[in-house]
């Protein structure tokens, strides 16, 4: 079972110098500078050993202490490709419930993997405390030493130090959370069947990206208090519910036709499984318990959604930076050094819109470019940067990048730091796609008239408020059928897709009387709309 | 400290239980391509795995999305010759400059495919037959053990101890342990016959005494020596190894006149496929004879003997007449173990019948270890009703009527009955 990954190394906690303390330190203004030239550089044979791999950990740690990389403790972990598949599978997370969809995409990865069309990741890194990242058995010792930098010291000090992250995930419990979710969820099955249990987890996942709450702030997740609470909330959500749904006549009065007049809920919602976890009529105790787990999860995912081009910029920065350091510093090989960076070009290699590969910006790239030219803004600052960039011009760069870091996501980030010279790279430009046009218009173009608003749709191409459609709550008949009202409010006149309706079935499951979605235009006109009622569906 | 955790050893196949619900949602489509992949497979190539295609759209999980429409603003990287306020054809059939909206939801897509384990496909194949639980287990392992020497090994149950071995081990470690003491016990008493020679005074009587409590020590040591240590013992080593014992040719026999459609031959292959099977977990080497009749019988390759359709009338006593004159020829009796299987729709020349019994009951059923007949329609004709008769007096003859796949096994239970008490 999930014994293997249930661990928490009790008495194990970080020590001073594993960081890890609850404070973030402030930023260096400089980095410290480099301890004693080494005699020789380390051994660089193409297999690793476990030896080899502490060496370059050693090693690679106190270069990022030079920098002052804040990070979680380190738990590095090798696995097999098949264990990689595993992950991969369960969404990256070291344990998780059973459902087909996780069966669906192991299959997937494991038949692609084995034609050889595509690699494993080299890595995964999970946001917990100790930060657990994976290394391949297959890589080569090159290869893991980038690893490390990256995952262990980048993605570590990222989750570590990201706003988001520290508002929203709990990194040191998440693991035991998913062994309390997989442990529910097993007893359900085995309670309820795997059928019934299997169709409220689809209907889950349908609606899982509506299942945030974006600007308030979660209360953190713990193990003892949410076994303590899970019973006890499953009697008072149904009780609350009961009150809801209340059949008996009210009490005559004023009163009551106020009470007939009222909105439920009273504002729109836009977390809907919140909604159906606190206000579906026939859910039962555990089925609303579930709709919670899936909801948690969800929540927890939400942040890294958001912070794509940050994160994996960020690492991808820092191993950069970190094994030219220790390059420098006499530590590499010139062999290591060609080997990792021939993969380091890989992986920040951009396709122009044309190329065959095409398929959108690599966040990898982007992220890349972004915080290496912000480093470059502060330490050889152009006329240009001090016009668009009058702040950070000639300032410390670690402290700069530390606070760009810690302080925005994809959004605000590319809206704050998208440099002109960096657009330019990129050969940036815009295409307006109206339904109205019969053909697509450049809007704008990486040249001084187009800066400004190819940084404005670059950041709203990030913006997950306007890639997803926005669904909310709107009012439930609670007198006549009990029916749940959805409403879409268009951005941009952007319709829905056609599998709305499919979605909406999924809803009614959970709610389980009709339920309705409106799809309204920017004048307030309803241009489509969609019922399911479960009773016929 | 820093640590690095090895984890290779641990957590196999974590996903085992994600893949069972995976392949338990999509049972329909995979019994459906087993059935299919049974239609078109040798009755020797069963047990091996499958492809399973399903429809891309039966595995979708639908999200809410934004459809094609409405007015959207997409950055793109790698401009080459685009200025501001160029106009650009839209794109056609959705993908391309719109992005990857189009490929995420196309219906055009390949199916999904995945490959059905063997164990997976036997188990699909089984459930369709109805097979009871003990037969699977029994059909998908390997049958019988022998027992064979191999080496010696320190541990075992007594009737296996191996005295000689013990013994020689026993002796080698008494020589190696007592050596150092043997030696300084001979230097010993050299050096006491060598005082005792010697004149005798108070001091030589005095080391002589002391030589000797010496001696009497090393004596005593060398005497706690155990003669026979539990270390010492050996034991004859056995391992056991699977082996098929023997040959056994089967014959299917086939009604191929003109009444017997698509769907009652697929019947009886799956009937023929299942004695198969039983045979394979028995016999090393296995023959398929097929012999197909109508008016005349004839022996045929297995892809004639399932695809070829003749039509005419039906006298199943040419191929009983054939079976006979096959095993005498090719099937000494103490070499091979012959088993019959039988599929027909029950029709047959009227006055054939009786003769088909007697063939059987004088001619081939002494010859064969079993014989299952297996009607494929329910209707009851002269043929069943002498084979009913016979099925009373011979324990080695079986009979049932199949309509459905799942009745087929009931044929076979005698036979695996027996399986089960002979164990």
């Amino acid at each position: 079972m999930s014994d293997t990954f249930n661990r928490r190394h009790v008495g194990q906690a970080a020590t001073p110098d594993e960081y890890g303390g609850r404070r973030p330190r402030p930023p260096l203004r400089v980095p410290l500078p480099p301890t004693d030239r080494p005699a020789q550089t380390l051994p660089a044979p193409s297999d690793w050993t476990f030896d080899l791999i502490d060496q370059y950990h050693t090693v690679i740690r106190a270069t990022a202490q030079r920098f002052s990389l804040d990070t979680y403790p380190n738990q590095l972990e090798i696995i097999t490709a098949e264990q990689m598949m595993d992950a991969y599978a369960s969404v990256g997370m070291p344990v998780n419930y059973r459902h087909w969809s996780y069966g669906k995409e192991f299959i997937s990865t494991e038949k692609n993997y084995r034609r050889g069309q595509m690699g494993l990741a080299y890595e995964i890194v999970i946001n917990s405390n100790p930060c657990i990242s994976y290394l391949m058995e297959e890589n080569t010792m090159a290869m893991q030493a980038l690893v490390i930098a990256h995952a262990a010291y980048g993605h570590n000090s990222f989750f570590k130090g990201n706003y988001l992250f520290r508002m929203w995930t709990d990194a040191g419990s998440i693991v035991d959370y998913l062994v309390y979710a997989k442990n529910y969820v097993a007893a359900c099955e085995e309670r309820h069947g795997v059928d019934a249990v299997e169709l409220l987890l689809d209907s889950c996942h349908a609606l899982m990206n509506y299942g945030v709450d974006r600007y308030r702030r979660p209360g953190k997740l713990s193990l003892t208090q949410e076994l303590e609470r899970a019973k006890d909330r499953e009697a008072y959500a149904q009780q609350q519910v009961n009150e809801i749904w209340r059949t008996l006549p009210p009490k005559s009065g004023k009163d009551a036709a106020e009470k007939e007049q009222a909105r439920f809920p009273a504002d729109p919602q836009e977390n809907l499984l919140y909604f159906i976890e606190k206000n579906a009529p026939l859910l039962e105790p555990w089925q609303r318990e579930i709709v919670r787990i899936v909801r948690k999860i969800a929540q927890y995912f939400y942040p890294q959604r958001q912070t794509q081009v940050m994160n994996e910029g960020w690492a991808t920065f820092w191993h950069h930076h970190l094994l030219n350091t220790m390059y420098d510093d006499g530590y590499l090989e010139d062999g290591i050094m060609i080997e990792w960076l021939k993969s380091h070009t890989n992986v920040v290699f951009q396709p122009p819109v044309d190329h065959p590969a095409y398929s959108g910006m690599n966040p990898y790239a982007l992220g890349f470019a972004m915080y290496s030219d912000i480093k470059r803004i502060c330490e050889a600052p152009t006329d240009e940067d001090r016009y668009w960039f009058p702040d950070i011009a000639g300032r410390d760069w670690l402290e700069t990048l530390d606070h760009a870091m810690r302080n925005f996501k994809d959004e605000s980030f590319i809206g704050q730091y998208l440099s002109p010279r960096v657009m330019r790279n990129f050969r940036l430009f815009s295409i307006v796609d109206d339904e109205a046009d019969p053909t697509l218009e450049v809007s704008a173009i990486h040249d001084e008239a187009g800066y400004r608003s190819l940084r404005e749709a670059m950041s709203r191409q990030y913006d997950l408020g306007s890639r997803e459609p926005n669904i909310q709550v709107w009012s439930v008949n609670l007198r006549g059928d009990r029916s749940l009202m959805l409403r879409h409010t268009q951005h941009n006149e952007r319709p829905l897709h056609d599998n709305a309706y499919e979605v909406l079935k999924h809803v009614a499951r959970l709610w389980g009387f009709p339920v309705h979605l409106e799809s309204v235009g920017s004048l307030g006109n309803v241009s489509r709309r969609w019922t399911v009622d479960p009773s016929t569906a | 400290m820093q640590q690095i955790i090895d984890r290779r050893l641990a957590g196999k196949n974590k996903s085992i239980g994600n893949r069972e619900r995976f392949l338990r949602r999509h049972k329909e489509q995979i019994r459906e391509a087993v059935r299919r992949a049974v239609e078109g497979r040798g009755i020797r190539d069963i047990a091996q795995g499958e492809d399973i295609h399903i429809p891309r759209r039966d595995i979708s999980e639908p999200v809410f999305g934004h459809g094609q429409g409405g007015k959207r603003e997409m950055v793109h990287p790698g401009n080459k010759d685009f200025v501001r306020g160029d106009r650009i054809e839209r794109p056609k059939g959705g993908k391309g400059g719109g992005g990857g909206q189009a490929s995420d939801s196309g219906g055009g897509e390949d199916d999904f495919v995945f490959h059905l384990s063997k164990e997976e496909f036997m188990q699909v194949f089984f459930d369709d037959l109805a097979l009871p639980n003990l037969i699977r287990t029994t059909l998908a392992d390997t049958p019988e053990y022998k027992t064979h020497r191999a080496g010696f090994s320190s541990d075992g149950t007594p009737n296996n101890l191996h005295v000689v071995r013990s013994m020689r081990g026993a002796i080698g470690r008494r020589i190696a342990l007592g050596s150092e003491s043997r030696r300084e016990l001979h230097r010993l008493e050299d050096l006491l016959t060598e005082l005792r020679a010697q004149p005798v005074s108070a001091e030589r009587l005095h080391e002589i005494e002391q030589l000797e409590t010496d001696i009497a020590a090393l004596r005593a040591r060398i005497d706690r020596i155990p003669y026979l240590d539990p270390i010492d013992l050996r034991y004859r080593s056995r391992v056991r190894t699977p082996v098929p014992t023997a040959k056994a040719v089967m014959f299917c026999v086939m009604d191929v006149s003109g009444s017997m459609d698509e769907a009652r031959k697929d019947l009886a292959k799956r009937f023929f496929i299942l004695l198969y099977l039983f045979l394979t977990r028995h016999y090393e080497k296995i023959d398929i004879v097929f012999i197909r009749h109508h008016t005349q019988a004839q022996e045929v390759d297995e892809h004639d003997f399932f695809h070829a359709t003749e039509t005419g009338g039906t006298v199943v006593s040419s191929a009983l007449v054939l079976m006979e004159e096959i095993i005498r020829a090719r099937y000494p009796r103490n070499e091979w173990n012959v088993y019959g299987a039988q599929a027909s729709d029950g029709d047959n020349w009227h006055d054939d019948s009786p003769r088909c019994r007697q063939l059987l009951e004088h001619g081939i059923l002494p010859l064969c270890r079993y014989f299952a007949y297996i009607q494929v329609v329910d209707q009851e004709q002269n043929l069943w009703h002498e084979y009913a008769s016979l099925a009373e007096e011979s324990d080695t003859f079986a009979m049932r009527k199949a309509s459905e796949v799942d009745q087929i096994y009931p044929v076979f239970r005698d036979l695996f009955r027996k399986e089960g008490a002979a164990k």
